[in-house]
């Protein structure tokens, strides 16, 4: 038998450590899972984790799913550190392409330089009015913060669908629901010739050092993670919780709206029903992998970002339905939150047939 | 309108409110012993695959109830371990079971998708049936549409009326005393969780054996979410739940009548309704701080550890 003692203090090698782990049981089981579907399980781990990262193309491939979620990702995990829980990222997304997509739509023939930087704003300001509505409704009505941006994500994604099906579907698209491709002055630049690697590649790590020093060294940072940790001690110092939600929901919906005209303006190129294959859920998982640490977020949307090529691989060379992706980021993330209990408590070994003796 | 249409009109409505209702009782109950659990729209999906896999593959609708139920027991168990026994969040570990249950489903019904299984029967009653009006929408239903009126009337007791139901509001509003005073809160809580991945499991098994009547990856199309607001809606009381249930039942009859009619405002619109309703629901009764504070259990949300 084993009973779990406090351990008094936070666990520094365990905080780093129950990712590790997290994801090495991660791996044992999904090698289960394929050897209960009938793929040959080290193959089909070989497949889903190692081979989409194997040459140039794959890598760049990694960067462009890594974006949108690291930019998400640590707009949540600033969020979470002050304990608003922000789940709408997607819905965000949303907006944001469907803000900074309209004007790029508005103005097709704007070849200005300063456009593209425009649109992108515009992006920003559509993901940041989304949350807006979840801070004022949460702080004017107390409406809980994980319902309404929840109902938001379903809402936005059927705006999105009626725009792309009735006033903004491309009148050459041979009545298939998205827009018009977007112009040359308003896509997402290239940096590498020759790749896939996009302006976004570049921003998401930049976005998350620029968050780590906000939370690390500013005023900002330390009330956010007071309020999130200790609400009676945020309350006593007079920090404000109205104002730390507003800028928490503000920023984690405006880095979402951003990561969602990023996407549409780049790799998607126009307006679909489908925008996002889940991006602000997966970005969940991104920001407590990364606990809740801005570069901790660049390792998890990398790792994350792999499931979907994992995923599609799968599909492609063992006949498996890509599914599996969406089962990887949930058993992943069961397995850390579990793993995470030995940072506050560790295990101890208790003797059934001795009695129990008190420590304390 | 003549007798037909509101006939129509209330089946209409009674049809789309099942589904709410039973996984909202469900979270009822698990909210009521002091644990939020936020993965209700995955164990639906996982509980509508199962029953129509067990469905179709046995022949028999019923025997694909039983599974969805199990099927939600099962999947629900692994937030109580995680939650209960790992203390972890409640509020990722429910999302993450919300998040592992559509991969799950979807892989669970790759094989599934656009055939046919056994469809819930109509149990009607001799007689009774045949009464203009009340026979169709009282005494000739399926199973499950008795089950979620029948299921609610005993929670409601349970919860007024019964030790037990005292003894599992006791651990959700100070799990310390309830433990303090020899009661097991973590087999409860394990309970109350198991009681609501059932309940969610049998309203997936709803869907996809009845409503839809087929199997698709997006089946729930976010009721899970708005079974979770119905609770807050109703305060934690059973028989606002119903009411709860039935006004958003009514939200989703009249979004697909709209749509029926061609009205002038666009179909995608239209379907966004009970989501805005969800919004508006919520707000309206979350305005009363005082209100909420008063009803809601008050460990709802957190762990619990047992030193000794």
């Amino acid at each position: 038998m084993f009973r779990l003692e406090p351990r008094g203090e936070r666990s520094t090698f365990w905080t780093y450590g129950s990712p590790v782990l997290a994801v090495l049981l991660t791996i044992l089981t999904m090698g289960a899972i394929f050897a209960v579907m009938g793929a040959p399980p080290v193959t089909a781990i070989e497949t889903f984790l190692i081979s989409p990262i194997t040459s140039v193309a794959g890598l760049s491939a990694l960067a462009v799913r890594a974006a949108p979620l690291i930019i998400i990702g640590v707009g949540l995990a600033f969020c979470y550190r002050a304990n608003v829980w922000n789940i709408g990222g997607d819905g965000q997304f949303t907006l944001g392409a469907i803000a900074g997509g309209g004007l790029a739509l508005l103005f097709p023939n704007e070849a200005f330089w300063w456009f593209y930087p425009v649109v992108l704003v515009t992006g920003i300001l559509g993901g940041m009015a989304w949350a807006a509505i979840v801070a004022a409704l949460k702080l004017r009505f107390n409406a809980n913060e994980i319902l309404t941006s929840l109902m938001l994500v379903y809402i936005a994604q059927l705006v999105l669908v009626w725009l792309v099906t009735g006033p903004w579907r491309d009148p050459h698209g041979f009545g298939f629901p998205q827009s018009a491709m977007f112009s040359a002055g308003a896509t997402t630049p290239m940096i590498f010739s020759g790749t896939t690697i996009h302006l976004g590649c570049l921003l998401a790590p930049l976005l998350a050092i620029v968050l780590w020093q906000v939370m690390a060294r500013s005023v900002l940072g330390f009330q956010l993670r007071v309020v999130g940790q200790a609400p009676r001690a945020a309350r006593y110092a007079g920090f404000s919780n109205a104002r730390l939600t507003w800028i928490a929901l503000l920023v984690s919906g405006g880095l979402s709206g951003l990561a969602g005209i990023i996407e549409v303006t780049g790799p998607v190129g126009q307006l679909t029903t489908s925008i996002t294959p889940g991006y602000g859920f997966t970005a969940v998982i991104v920001a407590f992998l990364g606990r809740l640490h801005p570069v901790g977020v660049i390792f998890a949307g990398l790792l994350l970002a792999l499931s979907y090529l994992g995923g599609d691989a799968a599909q492609i060379n063992l006949n498996l339905p890509n599914a599996i992706t969406g089962i990887f980021q949930g058993v992943l993330l069961f397995y850390l939150l579990g793993a995470d209990i030995l940072i506050l408590y560790r295990l101890k070994r208790v003797n059934p047939a001795a009695p129990v003796t008190e420590n304390s | 309108m003549d007798l037909f249409y509101i006939t129509s009109f209330v089946l209409s409505i009674i049809s789309a409110s099942t589904p709410l209702l039973l996984a909202a009782s469900g979270e009822l109950i698990t909210e009521r012993s002091g644990t939020l659990n936020l993965g209700v729209e995955g164990m639906m999906l996982i509980g509508a695959i199962a029953g129509f896999a067990t469905a179709h593959d046995t022949g028999s609708a019923l025997l694909g109830v039983l599974a969805a139920a199990a099927a939600g027991i099962a999947i629900s168990l692994i937030f109580a371990v995680l939650t209960q026994t790992f203390l972890a969040n409640q509020i990722a570990a429910g999302l993450a079971l919300t998040i592992f249950g559509h991969g799950f489903a979807a892989l669970l019904g790759a094989g599934y998708v656009g055939i046919a299984a056994p469809t819930l029967p109509k149990l009607a009653f001799p007689l009774l049936s045949k009464i203009p009006f009340f026979g169709p929408v009282l005494f000739n239903q399926n199973i499950l549409i008795y089950f979620s009126f029948a299921i609610l009337a005993c929670i409601s007791w349970f919860l007024r009326k019964t030790h037990a139901g005292l003894i599992l509001r006791a651990v959700g509003d100070n799990h310390d005393a309830a433990h303090a005073m020899g009661y097991a809160v973590l087999k409860i809580r394990y309970g109350a969780i198991a009681f609501g991945g059932g309940m969610a499991g049998i309203a997936g098994a709803y869907l996809s054996l009845y409503y839809s009547p087929l199997w698709s990856q997006d089946l729930a199309s976010g009721r899970g979410w708005i079974a979770l607001a119905l609770v807050v809606f109703s305060a934690w009381r059973p028989y606002w739940l119903l009411a709860g249930a039935y006004l958003f039942g009514g939200i989703t009859y009249l979004s697909l009548y709209l749509q029926g009619l061609g009205v002038l405002i666009p179909a995608p619109l239209i379907s966004a309704l009970p989501y805005f309703g969800t919004i508006i629901v919520l707000v309206l009764i979350s305005r009363d701080r005082r209100r909420t504070r008063l009803n809601q259990p008050a460990c709802l949300g957190k762990s619990f550890h047992a030193v000794v």
